[in-house]
């Protein structure tokens, strides 16, 4: 069927700059930018076998101008050839194609009633929900000391980042020995050591190449923090980093073995997810390469298919189940941490899942990325994290359980404000996802699962992957965790604190701007002109 | 060979003794007064021979790779969940989500089993996950199969019902599943389809079937004589038309 879908964007090309070096055409990893050339040659293929049509033809070869030519049809504004091109000879614009204008009839939705009419399939998108709903994060801000209280100097003084994620006891108890010195008596949870409250989510190999889950990885060691192999099993390439590494167990199962859970640092139990809450995985056979194949252990060009539930989880004493399956598999040696997707009934579940007896709860809001979605569903399903985070912390304190466990937040982390936002809100630690991959190139052009990235990140073409350095991609992302934590330490220090640990939770430093009555309710926090106290 | 008595001994302590006496070289463990206690086994990497007297709990031989467990009266649920490799015989019946994640190894189950039996079953290379039911079994057996053998003999079970419940194969997308008797139409999935068996099948099938006879003392039988067909999915692409590119 032809299709009368318009192009989301037009190439332009300054062809007095172009020096036809090639490097664009090279790059674009989905074959939107071609020579002239090529197309003349595509042509007159066209005409193969046809000797009268290739006399014409190649009469008039020497008047077809050897230039680069953009097909708008196929350019997603990833801005690979933008960034490559020597001679800043290429612009990409949103096209400039006017339609009557509408409130309601957005071109994007005219657009895709007519994929789906030419198509009759679901929507498939990537990365985050990008509609313009009402963004929390934006509308509180942090407390600061003036006068009265000083403020502390980060640059002189100690700022501690360091986070345990796991299960706190209730209590401590202590032996006391004659000579008055104490030991600790009470067996602490298994804990992960970070140097600051910042994790990598979960992304799988298959979903991202193997040079960005090194680049993960390698960065995630130097930076003392943790990446997370998401459902798509270990890479033997990964095992050097397994300490700083936090497998999954997904509802396909997929590379989980003994070995597996013993070679990771924690292991998570991957329910939900907050670009597609209640929907399982689909990585199709096309991505299911020789290597994929070995890491999910299934064959090559089979489709990976996880499940929408664990059929083996149908309720929290169920959840209960494998989370004890995989402690003892483990001899109780490793934390267990449960990832749910942000719903509305989020902060019981929440509270579920600490008693079932899990040492770390992940949520993830409706901001939160995908290797691939439905489109529908990342935009329509979930809540905001920031509402999520904060009614689960509010539950689980009201039930006396918050200690048991700890709290990763995720989904549309974009900045160290609002890492610190959410740990005010009470997060242990937040895991970015989206800003890891931007860090290391992606321009968020939403095409993950077509798997032509040209930035090398969500591909597994070996000329696309290989063009990604892991690491410089790994130096790229310390940079980037460097640069957080230490405006985490200033917003400490402004606070007057010298740890993220008297942030955490700390809602009395958040006020609301622009909030109403019913969401500063929700959220715990006072709007902006209460004082301490008031 | 050790021997364990399990009465009154909670899951975590008993699975605890195990650890260590397989950490300390111990090949050959006897678990008496087992009841209910859950993860035997769990994760265990070395092939030791673990026999269970009693009832073990949920999630028996869970996660594990390569011991052999032999069961002698009824089992639980979740037995062999994503097990990798080894041997689970069970002398009696088996609860629900048997087999889910299966990856390699073999379950001989004598009598019947419950529901989500062989859910997302997979095969590796040389791993070839084997589950053999000598009864019936519940709904959504071998739903999601992506590969492996699941075989079910209707022979030896006490449930009075059909070989199988609905929503058979459902999903399934890659192995095969050999049932001793033509399945109601309506039952089954619509990614899977009936068919005789081939010279191939009746090599593969029979020496389980043997395995089986050897393994409960009961008549081996014969493959050319029983009414034996197999599912295969349609494809093993079930879902690759589902979505607008």
């Amino acid at each position: 069927m032809r299709s009368i879908i318009p192009p989301d964007f037009v190439i332009r090309i300054d062809h007095n700059k172009c020096r036809r070096c090639g490097t664009c055409v090279r790059g674009c990893g989905f074959g939107a930018l071609s020579f002239a050339r090529s197309l003349w040659d595509r042509s007159l293929a066209i005409f193969k076998g046809q000797e009268d049509m290739q006399k014409v033809y190649s009469r008039l070869e020497g008047y077809i101008p050897d230039h680069v030519v953009g097909d708008n049809t196929r350019c997603v504004q990833c801005h690979y050839c933008v960034t490559h091109c020597p001679e800043g000879a290429i612009n990409i614009e949103p096209n400039p194609l006017a339609y009557k204008a509408s409130h309601h009839w957005l071109p994007e939705y005219m657009r895709n009633v007519w994929l789906q009419a030419e198509t009759g399939g679901v929507i498939l998108t990537g990365s985050g929900n990008d509609k313009a709903y009402f963004s929390y994060f934006d509308h509180m801000v942090l407390d600061a000391c003036q006068v009265t209280n000083p403020s502390i100097d980060p640059l002189r003084e100690p700022m501690e980042l360091r986070t345990y994620l796991g299960s706190k006891p209730d209590a401590l108890e202590f032996d006391r020995f004659p000579d008055g010195r104490l030991r600790l008596k009470t067996r602490l949870a298994p804990q992960l050591r970070l140097d600051t409250p910042i994790v990598f989510a979960a992304m799988s190999y298959g979903a991202i190449s193997l040079n960005a889950q090194k680049a993960l990885a390698m960065a995630a060691k130097e930076a003392g923090t943790l990446m997370n192999t998401g459902e798509g099993g270990l890479h033997k390439d990964l095992y050097p980093y397994a300490d700083h590494v936090i497998v999954q167990v997904a509802s396909g199962r997929f590379g989980v073995n003994a070995e597996y859970l013993e070679r990771a640092a924690a292991v998570e139990i991957k329910i939900g997810q907050g670009a597609k809450p209640g929907i399982g995985g689909h990585l199709p056979g096309e991505k299911v390469t020789e290597d994929v194949s070995q890491t999910r252990m299934i064959p090559v060009g089979t489709d990976a298919l996880s499940p929408a539930p664990h059929h083996d989880i149908y309720s929290i004493e169920d959840l209960a189940q494998l989370i004890y399956a995989i402690k003892e598999a483990t001899a109780y040696t490793k934390p267990v941490s449960v990832k749910i997707a942000a719903v509305h009934n989020v902060a019981a579940i929440a509270s579920g899942i600490a008693r079932a007896g899990a040492d770390i709860i992940y949520i993830d809001g409706f901001r939160g990325g995908t290797g691939a979605s439905p489109l529908i569903i990342r935009d329509h399903v979930g809540i905001p994290i920031e509402v999520a985070l904060a009614a689960v912390d509010e539950r689980l304190r009201q039930e006396g359980i918050r200690n048991r466990v700890s709290i990763i937040a995720a989904g549309g982390i974009r900045h160290s404000g609002d890492v610190a936002k959410a740990i005010a809100l009470g997060a242990d630690a937040v895991a970015v996802g989206t800003a890891a991959l931007v860090a290391m190139g992606c321009h968020v052009c939403q095409k993950c699962y077509t798997g032509n990235c040209s930035w090398g990140i969500a591909t597994q073409r070996p000329e696309l992957v290989e063009r990604l350095d892991p690491e410089k991609a790994a130096e790229r992302l310390v940079n980037l965790l460097r640069g957080w934590s230490l405006e985490l330490k200033e917003i400490l220090g402004a606070l007057g604190t010298n740890a993220v640990e008297s942030l955490r939770g700390n809602r009395e430093r958040l006020r609301g701007v622009g909030l109403n009555e019913q969401d500063l309710r929700i959220l715990g926090v006072k709007p902006a002109g209460v004082g301490i106290g008031g | 060979m050790i021997e364990m008595d399990a009465r009154s001994l909670p899951y975590r302590e008993l699975n605890r003794l195990i650890r260590e006496a397989v950490n300390a070289g111990e090949d050959r463990i006897r678990l008496r007064n087992v009841c209910g206690q859950r993860y035997i086994g769990a994760g265990l990497r070395r092939p030791v021979h673990i026999e269970i007297s009693g009832v073990p709990g949920n999630d028996l031989g869970v996660f594990m790779d390569g011991p052999t467990i032999i069961v002698h009266n009824n089992a639980q649920d979740g037995v062999g969940n994503t097990m990798n490799d080894g041997l689970i015989v069970i002398n009696g019946d088996a609860g629900d989500v048997v087999g889910y994640g299966m990856r390699g190894g073999c379950l001989f189950i004598r009598g019947d089993v419950g529901y989500r039996v062989g859910i997302h079953m997979k095969a590796y290379k040389d791993q070839v996950p084997v589950i053999v039911v000598g009864g019936t079994a519940g709904d959504f057996f071998g739903e999601y199969m992506a590969g492996g053998i699941m075989v079910l003999l209707g022979a030896y079970g006490r449930a009075r019902r059909a070989l199988a419940g609905d929503y058979l194969g459902t999903g399934m997308h890659g192995g095969v599943i050999y049932l001793r008797g033509r399945p109601d139409p309506d039952r089954l999935g619509k990614e899977v389809r009936a068919f005789d068996l081939d010279a191939g099948d009746a090599g593969l099938l029979q020496p389980l079937l043997d395995r089986f006879a050897a393994y409960f003392g009961t008549e081996p039988l014969d493959v050319a004589r029983e009414p034996f067909i197999k599912l295969i999915p349609v494809s093993h692409r079930p879902y690759g038309r589902l979505y607008a590119t």
